[in-house]
């Protein structure tokens, strides 16, 4: 049921007349157990649909913070493997919130695009995100996915425009990911104008759920962002507050999160 | 160079066979798009080939010589040595033939800020020094090991005006200087242009940089046919990236019987985990906007590398080589520290030319090729660069106090 899970979450939202919140997270830090704790707990502290970060140690699309988080989960030799038990164990409890990968693409090429595929889907995963895979080089992958029913989550930039905007937008499925700024996670604040124009302009081209991502830190720029968007995705902030707190302040956090994208503040 | 079927590699989605592509965020995309384009339409302008033309022979210095080494030939007692000296052009190396491309072409795009990442410093201080030329702002990334390695290099980038960034992050070496730069670059979209110092990097990188550079071999191919009446049996050069090395080979590609020979670094033996040898020690992966060999683990996390020279340590290849290198065009060898410091010795003391830590793990090749093709043999080096920038290392590795 993967991609109609994410279809249902967003439509749950919809129907609730709030914007879903996306939580980010990465696996294996500080260690898989920690880590865990995070993820089990993301749900009932307000995730709607939860995104599991999978360590790079070259994560060229990322600030310090979760570059840094990658790094301590390496450093704990979390494995591809490890990743997707991580998966399975949520799965196994909560049976309708989305999980969606996300990572680059040079861990999951080594493991084979359709072995990732069929082990992912085992483990109850409902769509991945690829940062450095663009429409043009995600073909073999995306057929993979599809033969397992996993979206291929397709990223759409500030910088994507006119008939690339099109293009891009032509076969995605899940949702849509728009990254705010120009520039790495956590790096600066989203222009709510900016960000509405842009998501206006997509939904011109698709009918799927548009979630916003990249810069939002914090519940007033949640809510903000949450206002124009069908989700809106924070991941350094929790990744911070999970390094310098542990487990339940950042899920406190979230939960501060959630009723601010909820429109609760 | 129309006459040349290599001319329609790569492909238009910048495919090598399996290799290249464009492996970058959505940000970076309808950038490399733009500057895909930029370059096709440049490269075919007489006004910017023009440009080109006359800064390569006013300023960097071109055509640089070849030149018969005649006492290492003597010494291997085999094939007669001729070198490309490369090392000859201004600021010390290849590496400004491919950058003075690049900041013209950004000119020519209108942006203002110039970018790149530096492993040895020679393409920082190329493209500093390029930059400088044009009155434009530029940025270097450099790992932070390798700013302590490299000091001399660091200043001269200074004093030409350049900023440099010290990079902490990961293992503070070239592969995450250059994550550092595209960082910027997704940061900086609309006034950056990154100068990437090596034939890798997404699509039309690796292409841009082989056209920048294959004026190595053209120019090469030329002499040496009129210096011997024929072409060399051998092409060698080193492999970091291996941007001198494919443009050398390039103009020969065509050539069957021309022997094409890249020497990659195997740092303390390929054995021992420790070296830079992407081709002989890694396998196919995804880095830096290309698929090509890397050095990995068994779960697709990047290695460190390791190699004496600075300018080798880059755990990954162009993809064009790796491309050579599956279809058996071109051939891949290796050299350990030693036997590069053995080399570099080697041609200081009989030449009269300090060489690079670089070309000197191609020379220590170049040694065993002679032998093994004997007196009639001709082989073609590419001196890419001089060794003045290595004299502290070496110093520090053969236990000398300076």
């Amino acid at each position: 049921m993967s991609i109609s899970r994410i279809e249902a979450a967003f439509a749950k939202c919809a129907n609730a007349d709030h914007s879903a919140f996306v939580a980010y997270m990465m696996a294996g830090d500080p260690d898989l157990a920690q880590s865990r704790e995070l993820l089990m707990g993301l749900p009932d502290a307000g995730a709607d649909i939860v995104e599991l970060g999978m360590p790079f140690s070259d994560p060229v699309a990322e600030g310090p913070t979760i570059q840094q988080a990658a790094q301590r989960s390496l450093l704990v030799r979390t494995k591809m493997q490890d990743v997707l038990a991580l998966a399975a164990d949520f799965r196994e409890v909560h049976s309708d919130t989305p999980l969606i990968l996300m990572g680059y693409a040079n861990p999951v090429h080594h493991m084979g695009w359709s072995k990732f595929a069929r082990l992912a889907a085992k483990s109850g995963v409902d769509g991945l995100i690829i940062v450095d895979l663009p429409p043009e080089e995600s073909q073999p992958l995306a057929m993979a996915l599809a033969d397992n029913d996993i979206a291929l989550i397709r990223l759409i930039a500030p910088t994507t425009k006119g008939a690339r905007l099109q293009q891009v937008l032509s076969g995605v499925s899940g949702f849509v990911y728009y990254v705010s700024i120009t520039g790495v996670t956590g790096a600066a604040i989203p222009d709510q104008q900016q960000v509405a124009r842009a998501v206006k302009d997509i939904k011109l081209h698709t009918g799927l759920p548009v979630a916003v991502g990249f810069g939002v830190r914090d519940p007033q720029t949640a809510k903000t962002i949450a206002d124009c968007a069908d989700g809106v995705v924070v991941g350094s902030a929790i990744v911070s507050q999970m390094h310098k707190k542990g487990a339940s302040s950042a899920l406190e956090l979230v939960k501060k999160l959630a009723e601010a994208a909820h429109g609760n503040i | 160079m129309t006459d040349n079927p290599w001319n329609n590699s790569p492909d238009t989605e910048g495919r090598f066979g399996g290799f290249g592509g464009r492996f970058i965020p959505e940000t970076l995309m309808p950038l490399v798009l733009e500057l895909e384009g930029a370059w096709q339409e440049a490269k075919t302008d007489p006004d910017f080939i023009a440009q080109m033309d006359g800064l390569l022979k006013d300023y960097v210095g071109r055509p640089s010589a070849v030149y018969h080494a005649m006492r290492l030939s003597e010494h291997f007692d085999g094939a007669k040595i001729w070198f490309k000296r490369d090392e000859l052009n201004h600021t010390g190396a290849h590496k400004i033939n491919n950058c003075l491309g690049q900041v013209l072409l950004a000119r020519r795009m209108g942006k203002t800020r110039i970018i790149a990442e530096t492993g040895a410093g020679q393409h920082g201080v190329a493209t500093a020094t390029v930059a400088a030329r044009f009155g434009l702002e530029c940025v270097v990334f450099m790992g932070s090991k390798d700013i302590e390695r490299q000091k001399p290099n660091v200043f001269r980038m200074k004093l030409l005006g350049a900023k440099i960034i010290p990079v902490t992050s990961g293992t503070g070496t070239l592969k995450d200087a250059m994550n550092e730069a595209l960082r910027d670059w997704v940061t900086h979209v609309d006034e950056t242009f990154y100068v990437i110092g090596t034939a890798a990097g997404p699509h039309p990188y690796p292409q841009m940089v082989r056209d920048l550079q294959s004026v190595i071999g053209r120019e090469a191919r030329a002499q040496i046919v009129e210096r011997e009446g024929r072409l060399p049996d051998a092409c060698v050069a080193c492999i970091g990236g291996g941007s001198n090395a494919i443009g050398l080979f390039y103009p020969f590609l065509n050539d069957k019987n021309v022997r094409l020979i890249g020497v990659e670094a195997a740092g303390r033996g390929l054995q021992s985990n420790e070296h830079a040898a992407s081709l002989t020690g890694g396998e196919p992966g995804i880095l830096h906007g290309n698929r090509t060999y890397l050095l990995q683990d068994d779960d697709g996390q990047i290695a460190d590398a390791h190699s004496i020279s600075a300018g080798l340590d880059y755990p990954g290849i162009g993809p064009e080589h790796s491309y050579l290198h599956d279809i058996g065009r071109a051939e891949y060898l290796s050299a350990t520290d030693e036997e590069a410091l053995d080399a570099f010795q080697l041609c200081t003391r009989l030449e009269g030319i300090i060489p690079a830590l670089e070309p000197a793990h191609a020379l220590a090749r170049v040694g065993d090729l002679a032998k093994e093709m004997g007196k009639d043999g001709l082989i073609l080096m590419n001196m890419c660069g001089r060794g003045d920038k290595d004299v502290f290392a070496v110093a520090d590795h053969l236990g000398v106090e300076l």
